[in-house]
């Protein structure tokens, strides 16, 4: 079957696509057996610490290692002298891997030692002495925007503003989406709500920290085994870092203890081989939990301004949003995909989003499940709760009136193919969860949320063994089950039950180049390349079934597992089972593997609608969530249980941001509470059960109209939840984390507005 | 001829001009094309860019044909977690 062949998922019977077998990485992980990043070792193997920036903004005048390479056993240190730049494109990466002239954060790595022990190299870092010059600071994009700001870096003039700036300033960029005149559709409105919003930097919370051991031979062969979310791309940016050449370094992901798009970025890697390679031994470098929120990336944090305008009739006539989010101490926050994602939903001819990339003294942003797309929907999806209480209408039918369908011009460009907004907006709303009456000091909400889903570059190959079972080879590290749904793609596909094929996440030097594993691409573009290589895989068993009977291959066809002649005319011959076919496999013609490489494209977009009812304690402020309910569009779920999980994974990690996760700076600049006691992500006590729902709109671009599903569920919650909170609380509230402080306040300020003068 | 929308700062950097025509029959030649006409985009395009061909959009896939008649957009590179 030729790949561009589409099975209709409507009508089509799969035989395993949509069931739920088991996990083929299940039992690893509970016994104990699965080894994860710090569980590499070698033999000879030395640990590494890093030393750590305490400023948040500091020129370095001087580092001096000379009594920290005098400790008895001291093998290795590193500074930023050992990375050389090269590579503009990755000059942030470098510099952010270890600080060169300024630290620019509390926690920016400084030095590194690597030595015999843990408890010699924490030593070896206190006889590190640094010369540093402190510098004011700037942690809030506010204020890092204002004039006269604490500058990071004196050559930043910020691209894409007409005309260009003089001077420096934090802000990076500008950009802008949108069509129509927002202006002239606010004049069409009956009423137009407008108000800023704020949301707090939240980390991805992965509960496995970064992790990694380097070992570089004498003759420049390195190996790397990490914990990463792509380790062609760890083995390419390391490789330029360190000046190594790609081919001698060997990079094997380890499974992986989350990652939610923090692990696509290289932290302690470049520095465990360059100390590997001075000291001649293997390093292995862990990240303590503090390290992890000092030093890795959390998202954006965000102040954002949206103006919205409606007709009494429900029809939105002009929409506006201004976005400022602070990447850290980079550029490179996700505020375009905010600003393009922030209308997406929405069938618009009058929209405008605009978008600010500002830098602070904070750690440089990673990407976190949609970067940009929570908080943009966090307020857009609030204002138009807002506009639907003032006109009298129910929020559903609201969202329903206005939602982009087939043909519409989404807000950042292209016209949608097919999607399933519609559709999740109306499974919503026929869900039991919307019509459950509400108790006390509870409220409802509702938000509607869009992410774009991505391909990318994929190899994939696919080895028929000699008992006829498969090993599927992939290079995307499992980070949402796709091992189990590439295994059933392949048996799909060959005809052969789901446990003869055995997927593996294959090393660097294994298997032809794969993208990191993000932006909801694994289930889409390897699915469709494991599609590809079954299919390759087919035409080679057909052949070999075709030269054993002595016929043309066209008069073989595949089905259910085996080859047979396509008609009586062909031939009289006894089908030939896969094993069959196989187990003679050296004398037909030697090994059969299939293969396929591509830069998948099509990735359809998905939309999902949130449900979630809150309990505010007036006393307290503090918020409980006591029912949810998930509804996206899959397009088609490979395997629902991991899509379930998916969407119950993003309405949790919203949760946690909604409602208790957020850094504190103190005056200093030091970020106060790093690590879990402190920073709250949700416990199981915490949530309620979340239940979903699964839509399925084919995309059209997979040929089982596969969409990616790992992104999408985090944009609503943040929303949803608001609006269940300002219901429950009789207030709006408009800056996340809506923590008990935060909310009292809130009540509090409704109850003195409220109140006549005396 | 192909009609080409720029979106985002990528139209500011063509002087504006957020809807163009150019004579293109894949990713490559209207990349290549809208450079040499507007060389600010030289950078940006060296950064990365996404094609949305009739809504479906491509990354770094030079050789995608586009077929006649059909919505291509210009989208800055877009990436996920």
């Amino acid at each position: 079957m030729p790949l561009d062949a589409k099975l209709d998922p409507a009508t089509h019977h799969f035989r395993l696509v949509g069931t739920r077998p088991l996990r083929p990485d299940g039992v690893d992980k509970v016994t104990g057996r699965a080894r994860f990043g710090a569980d590499a070792s070698a033999p000879g193997m030395l640990v590494a610490r890093i030393l750590r920036s305490p400023h948040a903004h500091a020129r370095i005048r001087a580092i001096d290692t000379t009594k920290a390479a005098r400790l008895p056993g001291v093998k290795a240190i590193v500074t930023s002298a050992d990375f050389q730049p090269g590579d503009p494109a990755i000059h942030d990466v470098l510099c952010n891997v270890m600080a060169r002239d300024k630290a620019l954060y509390d926690g920016h790595a400084v030095a590194a030692v690597a030595a015999v022990s843990a408890a010699i190299a924490r030593k070896a870092l206190k006889l590190i002495k640094v010369d540093y010059e402190v510098l004011p600071h700037v942690t809030d994009v506010d204020e890092a925007m204002k004039p006269g700001a604490p500058l990071l870096h004196h050559g930043m003039k910020t691209e894409n503003v007409e005309p260009a700036p003089k001077k420096a300033s934090n802000v990076a960029s500008r950009c802008e989406f949108g069509h129509g005149d927002p202006e002239v559709g606010f004049k069409q409105a009956d009423v137009v709500v407008e108000r800023r919003f704020k949301t707090e930097a939240t980390h991805q919370g992965y509960i496995e920290p970064h992790a990694c051991l380097a070992s570089v031979g004498s003759d420049g062969q390195g190996e790397l085994w990490v914990c990463t979310q792509g380790h062609y791309m760890v083995r390419n940016t390391c490789a330029a870092l360190i000046g190594m050449d790609v081919s001698k370094l060997r990079v094997t992901a380890s499974e992986i203890g989350g990652g939610f798009g923090g692990k696509t970025t290289v932290f302690i890697e470049p520095v465990a081989l360059a100390l590997s390679r001075k000291a001649g031994k293997p390093v292995k470098l862990v990240m303590s939990r503090e390290e992890v929120f000092r030093a890795s990336g959390p998202t954006s944090s965000s102040s954002i301004d949206v103006k919205i305008g409606v007709t009494r009739a429900g029809r939105i006539t002009g929409a506006l949003a201004d976005i400022r989010m602070q990447g850290g101490a980079f550029a490179g926050s996700p505020v375009e995909l905010g600003a393009m994602s922030a209308f997406a939903c929405y069938d618009l001819e009058h929209v405008k989003a605009v978008g600010w990339d500002v830098v602070t003294n904070r750690p440089k942003q990673a990407a976190y499940r949609a970067p940009g797309a929570p908080m943009v929907a966090f307020a857009v999806e609030s204002v138009l709760d807002e506009l639907a209480h003032k006109i009298g209408m129910d929020p559903v039918e609201l969202r329903l009136k206005n939602a982009a369908k087939e043909g519409t011009q989404s807000s950042y460009g292209p016209k949608y193919k097919r999607i399933g907004l519609g559709e999740c907006l109306e499974a919503a709303r026929q869900h039991p969860h919307y019509k459950a009456p509400l108790g006390k000091n509870q409220g409802r909400g509702i938000a509607a949320g869009f992410w774009f889903n991505f391909g990318g570059q994929t190899c994939v190959s696919l080895n028929v063994n000699i008992d006829g079972t498969v090993v599927l080879a992939v290079g995307t590290p499992d980070i949402g089950g796709s091992r189990a749904s590439m295994c059933m793609i392949a048996a799909e596909e060959l005809g052969i039950e789901y446990d003869k094929v055995r997927a593996i996440v294959a090393d660097t030097s294994s298997l032809g180049y794969n993208d990191i594993s993000e932006g909801s691409r694994v289930t889409f573009s390897t699915g469709l390349a494991t599609i590809a290589a079954a299919r390759d895989a087919i035409g080679k068993l057909t052949a070999r079934a075709a030269k054993t009977w002595g016929i043309s291959p066209d008069a073989v066809v595949w089905e259910n597992g085996h080859a047979r002649p396509s008609s009586p005319n062909a031939g009289d011959f006894a089908p030939l089972s896969l094993a069959e076919i196989a187990k003679t496999a050296g004398s037909t013609g030697g090994p059969i593997a299939g293969h396929y490489e591509v830069n998948a494209g099509g990735a359809g977009v998905s939309f999902a609608v949130h449900m979630a009812d809150a309990e505010v304690d007036p006393e307290t402020g503090r918020v409980h969530i006591t029912r949810y309910t998930v509804v996206q569009d899959a397009g088609k779920a490979v395997h629902p249980s991991y899509v379930e999980g998916q969407f119950q994974g993003g309405a949790a990690q919203g949760i946690g941001w909604a409602i208790n996760e957020e850094y504190f700076y103190g005056q200093d600049g030091r970020l106060q509470n790093p690590g879990f006691l402190d920073y709250r992500i949700p416990v199981a006590s915490d949530l309620p059960m979340i239940d979903t729902v699964i839509v399925e709109v084919p995309n059209p671009g997979h040929p089982y109209g596969v969409r990616g599903v790992g992104e999408t569920s985090i944009v609503p919650p943040l929303a949803a939840i608001a609006n269940a909170v300002s219901a429950a609380a009789g207030v709006r509230l408009t800056e996340l984390p809506m923590s008990p402080p935060r909310v009292l306040a809130a009540i509090d300020g409704a109850v003195a507005k409220k109140k006549p003068r005396s | 001829m192909v009609q080409v929308k720029l979106s985002g700062p990528l139209k500011l950097a063509a002087g504006g001009k957020g809807e163009l025509e150019i004579e293109a029959a894949n990713i490559r030649q209207l990349l290549d094309r809208l450079c040499a006409d507007h060389p600010k985009l030289k950078p940006m395009f060296d950064r990365g860019v996404a094609v949305a061909i009739d809504g479906q959009i491509y990354r770094d896939d030079w050789f995608r044909p586009i077929p006649a008649g059909s919505e291509v957009v210009v989208l800055p590179r877009m990436s996920g977690g």
